[in-house]
């Protein structure tokens, strides 16, 4: 049973990906104990409300995120209780580090419309706003549940009520072994039933899960970043890639240090620009860009493009810089190849090196195609690939693979039946918040319509 | 003559009802049709089970009497589900019948505050829309507070075998429909119920060599708390195995339609855990046999309880039926089977104080409320009993919450979702069943069956002792630390554990599936009581598990505390869909945690009324 009024809840409250920073949002009496518990910088259940502070967000000792995060004291907040919000870099990678690491902390995932719930619920709203508030909430309930259910599509919802399907019948028999111990003729459901059930649903699950993530992050965008020494040609690389598609969408103030530009579109593929004002400003100044602030940059993108002026040669510095590009989504670029080159492809320890020069098509199609070819899986065609469409059937589909780790975990350990079938009660519960179609009474009326028992 | 509560109906139900009441120091009546079927067991002839089992002790454990009547009268008992888990062990016991009765009729004779009477109860008495005693059939009436009805399958009863529709009781006693027809009219909704039993046979007929034996616990095992390591069995008599064969599934498809259930003489609904032989082989006609079990009755009769074939059949087909089976081709009928229909209330208009909403200081318990099982009506026959005594003494009422005890569980679904078809408890319908275990029903309830005043001091003392015992045996694990010498590694090795690298504490030690509790022997002295050793080592080893349970627990209480007062009119608050006012009204919960559990109830719902209540000051 879901409590809405004693728990701590966590949402998303922008939309992932696409901003220049994404609020993570908590309400409830532990809202600061838990944000505090994973943040470096001042003691947050010191600070005065409706403040604000900087810092880091800190996972097994290392840093997941720089942020900004205010504190906002019950009950002068929307919700009436203690709400602190996190603001972090836009990424999904890190808002769903973030998110997640809250959860394990404690933070219950919200329901939809569930901040809004608990402000009417604490009294925030008046009463005379009851009907509409609640219009929205049920609205939103029903479009969720909608979602839920039509959001799962083709194979993976036929595989989830499968495993789900699989599970229920699998405990609706643990139950009867339970209920009925004198029935010898009714299969008992040994530990090696289990065992073979849980280890083939165990690493499907886990590749679902790691697919639909890859999946969302192409969604939302690549954090993307063109580096490169000055005069390289970047900007005109840039205004090339832009002319070509005139595909800027957005153009979005950033906040202090991070700076998403433009959202440029090839092939299909969002490319979420960052820095691209460093690009812009500093073509004709002596190099402003530093050795360490490349480095920052290329420790925030997803892809990163280098390019290089391939009629100069490689400097230290330029060095420096490729040895930290080793375990990157990297593209080389060997810009002015019109020009007498100094650099080879084969001078480079990377699989992408594309040669090109901004006046003619060739170069530019070839460093499209390794983007397509970097991100485009033909594989992943939604119909027919196991893949969540959202943030919160991937959390879900987490607590499933977690209790079906448990479950194998227990039964490793030959714990009895009756504790490994509390994990996979879990594990089948949120696959039923999955799929929105489960009911009371669901389990025994599986028990009782497929065992045959009775005086 | 006056009593101060009267208990219509000597079932498990009355009998628990009554014995609380007259104990808890109340002028008690027990009105019976017939004194002889005082706690009868007109069914299976065994007490327990998974999940009712855990009833009787927790039923023990609150003061009740159905652990020690069973431990009087028991003629094999069983631990069952001993390698499934601490969560779900529970004892069963086959019963001497007749013993049974006796005992239980002895105790009741001897306890002070309680007279018996044999007559019907045709009427209740009111005064407004309370009730103040009852109508005898004879035209008497008796005064009292309170009424108890634990009027079992005796209201309004007809017997069917085949087309053959008696009206009567289990035993072919006379009935009477009028206490039936004046519920109704006070504006109790009236449903009909359906339930059947096997046929009786003669042991002597029976070829038993033939049958497979079923033994029962090598170890002494009782129902009580307080019989715990004091009770040797004097009988463990065998139950026998037997299956169904094709022959006897062709007897039942040719002769279907003339069974009460498939001709369409039944009107009631029938429980679907308990299907009769002819609805197995209907609904699971790819099974080529069904287990049935020959199970004694009475050391005072010769005859064995063919469990497993419950039918509606004719008589002269019962005989083919019999006939078919194994071992049997010359068994006796002593009883035919048969189909019972009976009247219940809608369970949803009783309070979780078994109270009912139609009229005050009438309480029903057991399969007037729509369940099945000696076990669940006893258990809600001593509610009742506990709850009527502590409202005429004007002290807040006893409601078990889903965490506490499967009583807790049993009551709640009743009055929260209501029933379909007769309720059996089964382990499933608890969501912490991990917290609610046979080892550790004293630890759950004993406290509150002293304050009401049902356990006395000896079965206190000995209840405190055990409870020193666990705690200091705990701490003992917890304060004692082995450290990786030779010696202590071997003996590691030697009971198949791997050895340590540092200093770890016996209770971490514990925690090691593959370590259990008695090889630690070899570091500390223990108390010889199993039940103490059970409960330190199960609460140690699945501690992990356990606060699991407890942390979901926690979540409940939080909404189960906030009360809401009776005087809600859910019309009245706007923005509650409809369905969910309807079915809020109907129900009347006494707290937003059991409003949160009606089926149609949208936690939208809960929100709006939560508000509500909170404008009202309500909490």
């Amino acid at each position: 049973m879901k409590s809405f009024v004693e728990d701590t809840i966590v949402g998303i409250s922008t939309k992932l990906g696409t901003s220049a920073i994404s609020i993570i949002r908590l309400s409830g009496p532990k809202a600061i104990e838990y944000v505090n518990s994973c943040f470096k910088g001042k003691n947050l259940e010191e600070v005065p409300s409706h403040t604000i502070h900087y810092g880091y967000i800190m996972k097994d000792g290392n840093v997941l995120d720089e942020v900004l995060v205010t504190v906002m004291r019950a009950p002068k907040s929307f919700t009436t209780e203690d709400v602190v919000e996190v603001n972090c870099h836009g990424g999904i990678y890190v808002t769903l580090k973030i998110y997640e690491l809250l959860q394990n902390l404690g933070a219950r995932i919200a329901e939809p419309g569930e901040f809004t719930k608990r402000a009417f619920l604490n009294g925030r709203i008046d009463l005379t706003q009851a009907e509409s508030v609640m219009d929205v909430i049920n609205s939103k309930n029903d479009q969720q549940r909608k979602v839920s259910i039509s959001g799962l599509k083709g194979n993976l919802k036929q595989y989830i009520e499968d495993l789900r399907h699989n599970l229920q019948f699998l405990l609706a028999n643990i139950e009867v072994n339970i209920d009925y111990p004198e029935y010898h003729d009714i299969e008992e459901i040994t530990e090696e039933k289990l065992l073979e059930t849980v280890k083939e649903y165990i690493p499907k699950m886990r590749n679902i899960i790691h697919l639909s993530q890859e999946n969302l992050n192409l969604k939302n965008g690549i954090k993307t970043v063109i580096i490169g020494r000055p005069n390289v040609g970047k900007s005109s690389l840039l205004n090339a890639l832009l002319q070509e598609d005139k595909a800027i969408v957005t153009a979005i103030e950033g906040t202090t240090r991070d700076i998403v530009e433009g959202e440029i579109n090839i092939a299909g593929i969002d490319l979420n620009l960052i820095d691209t004002a460093g690009i812009r400003d500093t073509e004709d100044e002596i190099e402003k860009i530093g050795v360490e602030k490349s480095i920052e940059l290329i420790d925030q993108a997803e892809l990163v493009i280098a390019v290089f002026d391939s009629s100069q040669s490689l400097t230290d510095n330029d060095k420096e810089i490729l040895d930290r590009l080793k375990n990157k989504d990297v593209i080389i670029v060997l810009n002015k190849n019109d020009l007498e080159s100094v650099l080879k492809k084969s001078d480079f320890n990377f699989r992408n090196v594309v040669s090109c020069n901004t006046t003619t098509i060739e170069g530019l199609n070839e460093l499209k195609d390794k983007i397509k070819s970097m991100y485009y899986n033909a594989e992943l065609d939604e119909e027919n690939t196991l893949l969540f469409s959202n943030v919160r059937q991937i959390s879900l589909a987490k607590e499933v693979l977690q209790s079906l780790e448990s479950a194998k975990h227990g039964l490793d350990v030959a714990l009895p039946i009756d504790l490994v079938s509390i994990d996979l009660q879990n594990a089948y519960e949120a696959l039923g918040q999955i799929t929105g179609e489960s009911y009371d009474d669901e389990l025994l009326d599986t028990l009782f319509a497929n065992f045959c028992v009775g005086k | 003559m006056e009593y101060e509560i009267i208990v219509v109906g000597g079932g498990h139900a009355g009998c628990e009802a009554a014995l609380a009441s007259a104990r808890m120091g109340h002028k008690t009546l027990l009105v019976t049709s017939n004194v002889k079927n005082i706690a009868d067991m007109p069914c299976n002839p065994s007490i327990g089970g998974p999940a009712k089992g855990i009833v009787v002790r927790e039923i023990d454990a609150l003061g009740g009497e159905m652990a020690k009547n069973t431990d009087k009268s028991s003629l094999q008992m069983k631990m069952l589900n001993i390698k499934k888990g601490p969560a779900v062990q529970a004892m069963r016991a086959q019963v001497d019948k007749e013993l049974y009765k006796k005992e239980m009729l002895k105790t009741l004779k001897s306890t002070t505050n309680l007279d018996i009477l044999e007559s019907f109860v045709d009427d209740l008495l009111l005064e407004d829309k309370k009730v103040v005693g009852v109508l005898l059939e004879n035209g008497n009436t008796i005064l009292s507070k309170a009424v108890i009805l634990t009027t079992g399958t005796y209201l309004k009863s007809v017997i069917l075998t085949g087309s053959n529709k008696t009206t009567a009781g289990p035993h072919g006693e006379k009935t009477r429909p009028n206490l039936s027809e004046n519920l109704k009219k006070y504006g109790f909704t009236i449903k009909r119920l359906k339930t059947g039993t096997p046929p009786r046979l003669e042991k002597a007929s029976i070829d038993l060599t033939k049958l497979q034996q079923e033994p029962g616990s090598q170890e002494d095992i009782a129902f009580s708390y307080d019989n715990n390591g004091a009770l040797a069995y004097k009988y463990q008599l065998p139950c026998y195995l037997i299956y169904t064969n094709q022959h006897t599934h062709d007897i039942i498809k040719k002769h279907l339609n003339e069974s009460s259930m498939y001709g369409g003489y039944v009107e009631g609904v029938g429980p679907r855990y308990c299907p009769s032989i002819e609805d197995k082989v209907v609904r699971f006609s790819d099974k080529e046999r069904h287990q049935l079990f020959l199970e004694p009755e009475s050391l005072a009769y010769d005859d064995l309880y063919l469990q497993g074939f419950s039918t509606s059949m004719p008589h002269y087909v019962q005989e083919e039926m019999v006939h078919s089976l194994e071992g049997l081709e010359t068994a006796r009928i002593l009883k035919y089977a048969y189909a019972i229909e009976y009247d219940a209330i809608d369970s949803k208009q009783i309070l979780p104080t078994l109270e009912t909403k139609v009229l005050t200081n009438l309480y029903t318990a057991g399969q007037i409320n729509g369940t099945s099982g000696y076990e669940e009506a006893a258990g809600q026959g001593l509610m009742a009993g506990i709850n009527a005594s502590l409202k005429l003494e004007n002290k807040p009422p006893l409601i078990l919450k889903r965490n506490e005890a499967y009583i807790g569980v049993l009551i709640d679904d009743l009055v929260t979702k209501g029933v379909k078809d007769p309720y059996r408890l089964l382990t499933s319908r608890a969501e912490y069943r991990l917290l609610l275990r046979n080892d550790n029903a004293d630890l759950r309830l004993s406290e509150y069956g002293r304050k009401i005043g049902l356990i006395s001091d000896d079965s206190y003392k000995k209840f405190e002792d055990k409870k020193k015992m666990i705690d200091d045996i705990t701490k003992d694990l917890q304060n004692t630390k082995i450290t990786p010498t030779e010696e202590v590694n071997n003996f590691l090795t030697s009971i198949h554990t791997t050895i340590i690298k540092d200093g770890i504490t016996l209770y971490d030690l514990l925690k090691r599936p593959e370590v259990k509790l008695k090889s630690l022997v070899q570091f500390l002295s223990f108390p010889d009581n199993k039940e103490v050793l059970d409960e330190v080592e199960i609460s140690i080893k699945y501690e992990g598990y356990i606060n699991k349970e407890l942390k979901e627990a926690k979540k409940m209480l939080a909404l189960e505390s906030k009360q809401i007062p009776s005087d809600i009119n859910y019309y009245d608050i706007p923005n509650i869909a409809s369905e969910a006012k309807q079915k809020l009204q109907e129900i009347k919960p006494l707290t937003l945690g059991q409003a949160s559990r009606i089926s149609g109830v949208n936690p939208a719902d809960i929100a709006v009324l939560s508000v509500y209540l909170k404008k009202r000051g309500a909490f």
